[in-house]
């Protein structure tokens, strides 16, 4: 220590910001740093290459991709996609008559170019929305039930698969966010009444398996109705799922609530704004900023508990697969069928996630 | 002479408290307080933290309601009447210590909301009174930032337009320099001085005895929830009469 001087230190080299870090650095710094850090890559690396191989092997390889005959799929060592090929329009359409299926095909690009603009911030105008709503909705209605302009008409119970799985969600959606809002703000409310009504429907629902939800929808309901009157039965299944969602929506809302500060609500009434007033234009803007991963967790599982409409003799994508593959000359293939309406899932649920972490961007830039 | 021009010592106080007590819970936070407060007068109140000068204020806009006595402003009695809270809130501003400023809209946006939305004032014209206020407290260049973005003392001025562009008669200011650091004091103390050479009626709790010095027209001392004494500045600092007030002044003059 007392000759530091006589060993000068070389002058170290000046920090570069944007300096590459070499690979065999960054290696062994991320992958190799230890013992047990070596050993854990080698057996994950050994692992991911067995699993990719399989899949590769058994999914491209080996696989059939285009055959009418069963045969040549059982014949093979690997995957029979040839089963989608064959099997995908009663998979994705269920029970909706054949030959109407390209009015499911157009409801669908309909319905998602409708979604997709009204996710856009740049068309958040009520003037272009509005139309662009009620002009969708007929035109979704028209495809989907007929009856007009010599369409044939459809009845509910025969539609099915990918466009029922939309509507039940993008209904219990609809349905269910204002229904948690105000379950939310009611639990919150001044109003004992409120409160106490808020707080017995959300712990009353909650605490109810959802199936017994739908059971009740579509079972008991119609025994409180006076005879002759009817409600339609997906209409009520979608009330259902859409109560169910609402309440566990609103306790995720009700946190996002709890996190404003007071001084908000006493800005505002300084203001002298009226309680919806700041609830609309104060509180509630910032709670579902603040909630906003929590909502994203429970709409995208609302999406999947779509698939409940079962119960009712409904062919939603899930349920139809399920009765597409009782086939008994496909039905040994159905693993690379409900791969498939797996990757459907997937795909929406991504798609929404992907969707709500670019919501947080916009939040965090200012932008909404 | 100049400091109490404004101050007409003959009409009815626009502000008259009269016996108000206030309770949270079993603990008393007033006690049979009385205040009258002039058109165009400036009152200074200070006491030690837990004195209830905040609730004394917070109760004349009623964000905290007192269980016995009576408020008055402009002849108006608050009670739990909608309509008479709604009027007298429109009649008074309030500055909060942590500014209050709504954090998802923009600093014009926070400014032109209240115009909008209960006076019907057209968006246009809103924001037209906004920039103006902006200027009077010299922030107009930040009109489009987010109040996370400006500093404690730009965000205690936005907070102060945003209560003008109200346009109130009487103006609440509850200790609106104690989160603030200190380089940044004078700038907000600065533009509240202007708005009382302007002849705003104004009650500001605050702990900054310069302030209390050169602009109010009468102190006031509070502990325990009680008035102790109120005089006009030269008296209250020059000569207390209360024990306390000697007290206090003399722990918190000391540095």
């Amino acid at each position: 220590m007392t000759s530091v001087s006589q060993h000068p230190v070389a002058k170290p080299a000046a920090y570069n910001p944007d300096a590459k870090i070499p690979a065999l650095v960054w290696l062994k710094s991320n992958l190799f740093s230890s013992v047990w850090q070596s050993l854990l890559t080698v057996i994950v690396a050994a692992v991911l290459i067995r699993f990719c191989w399989f899949v590769l092997d058994w999914g491209v390889i080996n696989a059939v991709f285009y055959t009418a005959d069963p045969d040549t799929c059982r014949a093979a060592t690997g995957a029979c996609w040839a089963v989608i090929v064959e099997k995908h329009r009663p998979m994705l359409f269920g029970l909706y008559p054949y030959a109407e299926h390209w009015r499911l095909v157009l409801m669908m690009v309909i319905y998602l170019v409708t979604i997709v603009v009204s996710l856009s911030p740049r068309f958040w105008n009520l003037r272009l929305l509005v139309p662009l709503w009620i002009v969708a909705t007929s035109a979704i209605g028209v495809l989907m039930f007929g009856g007009v302009f010599g369409l044939r008409y459809v009845p509910t119970s025969e539609w099915g698969g990918l466009p029922l799985t939309m509507l039940l969600f993008t209904g219990t959606v609809l349905i269910g966010m204002p229904i948690a809002v105000l379950l939310a703000l009611g639990r919150r409310a001044p109003l004992p009444v409120a409160r106490s009504v808020s707080v017995v429907f959300i712990e009353a629902l909650r605490g109810v398996p959802l199936i017994t939800i739908l059971f009740v929808a579509v079972n008991v309901f119609p025994l409180f109705l006076p005879a002759g009157v009817e409600v339609n039965k997906l209409l009520r299944i979608t009330i259902g799922i859409a109560i169910f969602f609402a309440c566990y929506q609103a306790e995720v809302i009700r946190g996002g609530l709890q996190a404003i500060p007071r001084g908000q609500y006493e800005a505002a009434a300084s203001i002298s704004l009226s309680y919806w007033q700041t609830t609309r234009r104060i509180i509630l803007p910032q709670a579902l900023r603040i909630c906003l991963p929590a909502i994203t967790n429970h709409i995208i599982a609302a999406m999947k508990n779509t698939s409940f409409v079962i119960i009712i003799g409904l062919f939603d994508i899930l349920t139809a697969t399920t009765a597409v593959m009782q086939d008994p000359l496909w039905r040994s293939f159905y693993i690379e069928a409900y791969l498939f309406v797996a990757l459907v899932y997937l795909f929406f649920g991504y798609a929404l996630s992907l969707y709500a972490r670019q919501v947080e961007k916009w939040i965090a830039s200012g932008r909404i | 002479m100049t400091q109490s021009s404004f101050t007409d010592q003959t009409a009815a106080p626009v502000i008259r408290m009269e016996n108000v007590s206030k309770w949270f819970g079993s603990f008393q936070a007033l006690h049979e307080v009385n205040l009258d407060v002039r058109n165009g007068e400036r009152v200074v109140v200070c006491g030690p933290s837990g004195s209830g000068k905040s609730t004394l204020i917070r109760c004349i806009n009623r964000l905290e309601v007192h269980q016995s006595g009576q408020i008055f402003v402009k002849g108006l009695e608050m009670t739990d009447n909608v309509k008479n809270i709604d009027t007298i809130r429109r009649n008074i501003g309030m500055v909060f210590q942590n500014f209050n400023l709504f954090p998802h809209l923009t600093v014009l946006e926070n400014l032109t909301l209240g115009p909008m939305l209960t006076k019907q004032v057209k968006k246009s014209a809103a924001e037209e009174l906004a920039m103006h206020f902006l200027r009077k407290v010299r922030i107009p260049e930040q009109a489009h930032k987010y109040p996370l973005q400006l500093s404690g003392g730009q965000q205690q001025r936005v907070a102060i337009a945003r209560s003008l562009c109200m346009e109130p008669e009487i103006m609440l200011f509850d200790e609106p320099t104690s989160a603030l650091d200190p380089e940044m004091i004078k700038e907000v103390l600065d533009t509240m001085i202007e708005l009382a050479e302007s002849g705003m009626t104004m009650i500001v709790v605050t702990h900054e005895m310069g302030f209390a010095r050169t602009v109010a027209d009468s102190v006031v001392f509070m502990a325990d929830g009680r008035k102790i004494e109120s005089a006009p500045p030269e008296e209250f600092f020059g000569n207390p009469r209360e024990e306390r007030t000697r007290a206090f002044l003399d722990q918190i003059l000391k540095h």
